[in-house]
Formats: C-alpha cells, sequence, structure tokens
C-alpha cells in the first residue's frame, strides 16, 4: 500500500472514531471532527464553485477580453465581445451580496438576493407545474377497472388514497361528516407512507454504519477478509 | 430603491423564466438570465464562507466558548481553499485526498450515527397508542424485515410484498404530497414574483 493511502486510511479510521465517539456523549474528540467537517466541507464547496462555475463563467471569460480590439474595431469589437461585457452584470450583482458587512449600503445586497430568487420563483412555477402538478394528477388518472382483480384493486387504493389524502390537507373547512371521514382515511394512508419513508431511511443509514463497520473491520484492521 | 428595485428585478427575472416555458423566443435572454444567476449563487457561497470566517474569528479572538475548535474550523477552511484554488482539484491532488480520506468518511459516519439515534426514536414512536401509530410501526418493520434477506427466508412473498406497500399505499399518500407541495410552491412563487412575500430581503 502507498504511504500517502496508508495515512488517509488511518486519517479516515481516526475520524470515523471519533465522530462515534459522541454516541459515548459530546467529547472534545467529537467536537475536533464536528470543527474540521463543517471548515473542510465549506473549503470544498468553495472550490468546487471556483473551478466548476466562477472561473469557466465568469473569470476567464472576461479575461479574454481585448479592449484593443474594441477600440481599433469598435463596432465589430463590441459584437465579438458582448458575450464576455454582458458578464460584467453578474459580477456586479454578485460583488453587491458583499455590501451585507457594510452598514450604510446592507440594502443593496437585496438587488442580488432579488434576481437569485426571482429567477428560482419562476423556474420553480413551471417546474412544479409541469413536473409534479400536472404529471402526478396525470399518473393517478387510472382505470377503476382493468380486467384484472388485483391491478384493478390497486388502482382503486390509488384514487381513494390520493383523494383522501388530499381532503385531509385541506383546511378550509371543518373536517366533520364526510368530509371528516374521507380526512380520517386519509391519515392511515399517510401513516402508512410515513412508516414506508422511515423503514426506508433506518434500511440506508444501517447499511452506511455497516459501510463505515466495514471499513473499521476491514480496511482498517484487516480483521474482515 | 431599498424594497422597490429589488422587487422590480425580482419580477423581471422571474416573468422572464415563466415566459421563456410559453415563448422559445425568449430562450436566449433566459440562457444568459440563468447563468448570471448559477455566477451569483458562486458569489454567495463565497459571502457564506466569508461570513463562518467573520463569526468564528470574533468568538477566537474573544476567547470565547470552545474557541480553540473554531481555530480547528478556519485552519481547514483556508487550507481546503488553498488546496482547491491553487493546487488544483483534480483526481491525485491532495484536495481529493482530504476529500477522500477526511470529508467523505465523516460524513458517512454522521449519516450513519443517525441510525442510533433513529432506533431511540423508534422506540418511542412505535409504542402503539392508536391505530394511526400502529399503521405506521407496522409498515416501518414491513419494509424494515422486507429489504433484508431475513424477510425472504419468513416468508417467500415478503420482499414482492413490500414493493407492493412503496407502489400503493405509500405513492398515493405521496402523490398527495407532491401535489399538495406543488400548488404550495407555485402559489408561493406568485407571491414572491408580484412582492406580496417580501421576507427574503430582510427586516426593516
Amino acid at each position: 500500500m502507498p504511504s500517502s493511502e496508508l495515512i488517509g486510511t488511518w486519517v479516515a479510521a481516526g475520524l470515523t472514531l471519533f465522530c462515534f465517539s459522541f454516541l459515548y456523549k459530546d467529547n472534545p474528540f467529537y467536537k475536533f471532527a464536528e470543527h474540521l467537517y463543517v471548515g473542510i466541507s465549506a473549503g470544498y464547496w468553495v472550490s468546487m464553485e471556483y473551478h466548476n462555475v466562477f472561473r469557466p463563467n465568469l473569470w476567464d471569460p472576461l479575461m479574454r477580453l481585448d479592449l484593443n480590439i474594441l477600440f481599433s474595431f469598435p463596432r465589430a469589437g463590441f459584437a465579438f465581445m458582448w458575450q464576455s461585457l454582458i458578464l460584467i452584470i453578474p459580477f456586479a450583482f454578485g460583488i453587491l451580496f458583499f455590501t451585507r458587512f457594510t452598514k450604510n449600503f446592507a440594502w443593496l445586497s437585496r438587488w442580488s438576493m432579488a434576481l437569485i430568487i426571482g429567477i428560482f420563483a419562476g423556474i420553480a412555477i413551471i417546474g412544479y407545474s409541469t413536473g409534479d402538478l400536472i404529471l402526478q394528477i396525470r399518473a393517478n388518472l387510472l382505470p377503476l377497472w382493468t380486467g384484472n382483480w388485483l391491478s384493478s384493486l390497486n388502482n382503486i387504493l390509488l384514487t381513494i388514497g390520493v383523494l383522501t389524502s388530499l381532503i385531509y390537507f385541506f383546511f378550509s373547512k371543518e373536517h366533520k361528516g364526510a368530509l371528516g371521514a374521507g380526512a380520517k382515511v386519509g391519515i392511515w394512508f399517510l401513516m402508512i407512507s410515513f412508516g414506508a419513508s422511515f423503514g426506508y431511511t433506518v434500511m440506508s443509514r444501517m447499511s452506511l454504519l455497516i459501510g463505515r463497520i466495514y471499513f473499521i473491520f476491514g480496511e482498517w484492521l484487516g480483521l474482515i477478509k | 430603491m431599498r424594497r422597490e428595485v429589488p422587487v422590480i428585478i425580482c419580477f423581471l427575472a422571474g416573468a422572464l423564466f415563466i415566459g421563456n416555458y410559453f415563448s422559445p423566443k425568449l430562450q436566449p435572454v433566459a440562457q444568459v438570465v440563468n447563468q448570471w444567476a448559477i455566477i451569483c449563487i458562486a458569489f454567495a457561497y463565497v459571502l457564506g464562507v466569508a461570513n463562518i470566517f467573520r463569526i468564528n474569528y470574533q468568538v477566537i479572538t474573544r476567547k470565547g466558548k470552545d474557541w480553540i475548535y473554531k481555530v480547528v474550523l478556519i485552519v481547514g477552511l483556508i487550507l481546503m481553499i488553498y488546496l482547491g484554488i491553487f493546487r488544483g482539484v483534480k483526481e491525485g491532488t491532495a484536495f481529493n485526498w482530504v476529500f477522500m480520506n477526511a470529508i467523505y468518511p465523516m460524513q458517512a459516519t454522521m449519516f450513519a450515527l443517525l441510525a442510533f439515534y433513529i432506533a431511540s426514536a423508534a422506540f418511542r414512536a412505535f409504542r402503539i397508542r392508536s391505530w394511526e401509530a400502529a399503521l405506521l410501526g407496522i409498515t416501518a418493520v414491513l419494509v424494515m424485515i422486507g429489504r433484508v434477506p431475513l424477510g425472504e427466508a419468513v416468508w417467500k412473498e415478503f420482499p414482492p410484498f413490500t414493493e407492493w406497500i412503496m407502489n400503493v399505499p405509500q405513492l398515493a399518500a405521496k402523490r398527495a404530497i407532491m401535489i399538495g407541495a406543488a400548488l404550495g410552491a407555485i402559489s408561493t412563487g406568485l407571491k414572491v414574483l408580484i412582492g406580496l412575500e417580501k421576507t427574503y430581503m430582510g427586516g426593516e
């Protein structure tokens, strides 16, 4: 095993044990791992944004700007450099974020925030309408009798489940009478859904736990071949 | 200027993307503006890190509670930014080494720790006090057993039965939640765009 790999295994094993030590109680080893994790994760994401977004989308195109071309051939040069020049706008919006650290100009950071919120609100409205709302309704428009009793039963259950669960989320009218009965059935479906999601999450966490234990006893200690 | 301009920017940006769906002619403009948003988000990351740095630096200088761990945090942050920006992020670099041997194991262990806390939460949640709690508990146990070899050993049809739970009753409620969440997101999005919802501007 190369030395960097060996050191890496020891570091990973040490940090894994530091994190597991929280099971006993909050302690300095866990606090060390916790703070290190926050620090290097933040650094990781900044570096990734720098290489994947900042450089290819902003820095490199702006650095390609050659003002000599612009002055020599104003019309053609401007058309040529338009794609790069326009990036000064998001650059300015990005810089405005940092006005938050000033007292008098902190309000300017709202402009950048408004741009991001506006774009994502627009994308969310269309995305949720076409991707979730319409698709889910369409997927549930099922024939209640298919000729096969099992698939018919499934379709009936799906239809009743969706309708009653939606009734439960309808709070504009008091859940009484037929509405109350519908909401009650809706709760049963919701409970089954939450239970299934819970079971699914437990199993995924268990597989992660098995993975870490396998790493400790296999890769690190070599007790599992 | 302080409140009106952000509302106008927000409306124009959102309206552009809604309009883009209905008119392909707006697509080139929408693509450019989308790139702007991606660039602004990159700046927001830097702002977040600057904030982490500022807050922790204050604790260190005041020698506040757990200040020594804040030093670890800041050193880790600076080191990772240095390695990532000046030494590269490709495979075989020191940056990648830290990711594989520190971030990845700690992240996996943090999530694995949840297995223990989920188990204790389950102990409290699964105390059957009502019909609804029983449904939740029984479904969770069935799904868990159905996903391990033990389930198939107990009853051959356990895995398909678990699949049926996931594909029919679970899916029905999940669809209703998705429809409700979509309606909520659409209405909130519209409220943001027309300026009825302005919490993103903060106080004042």
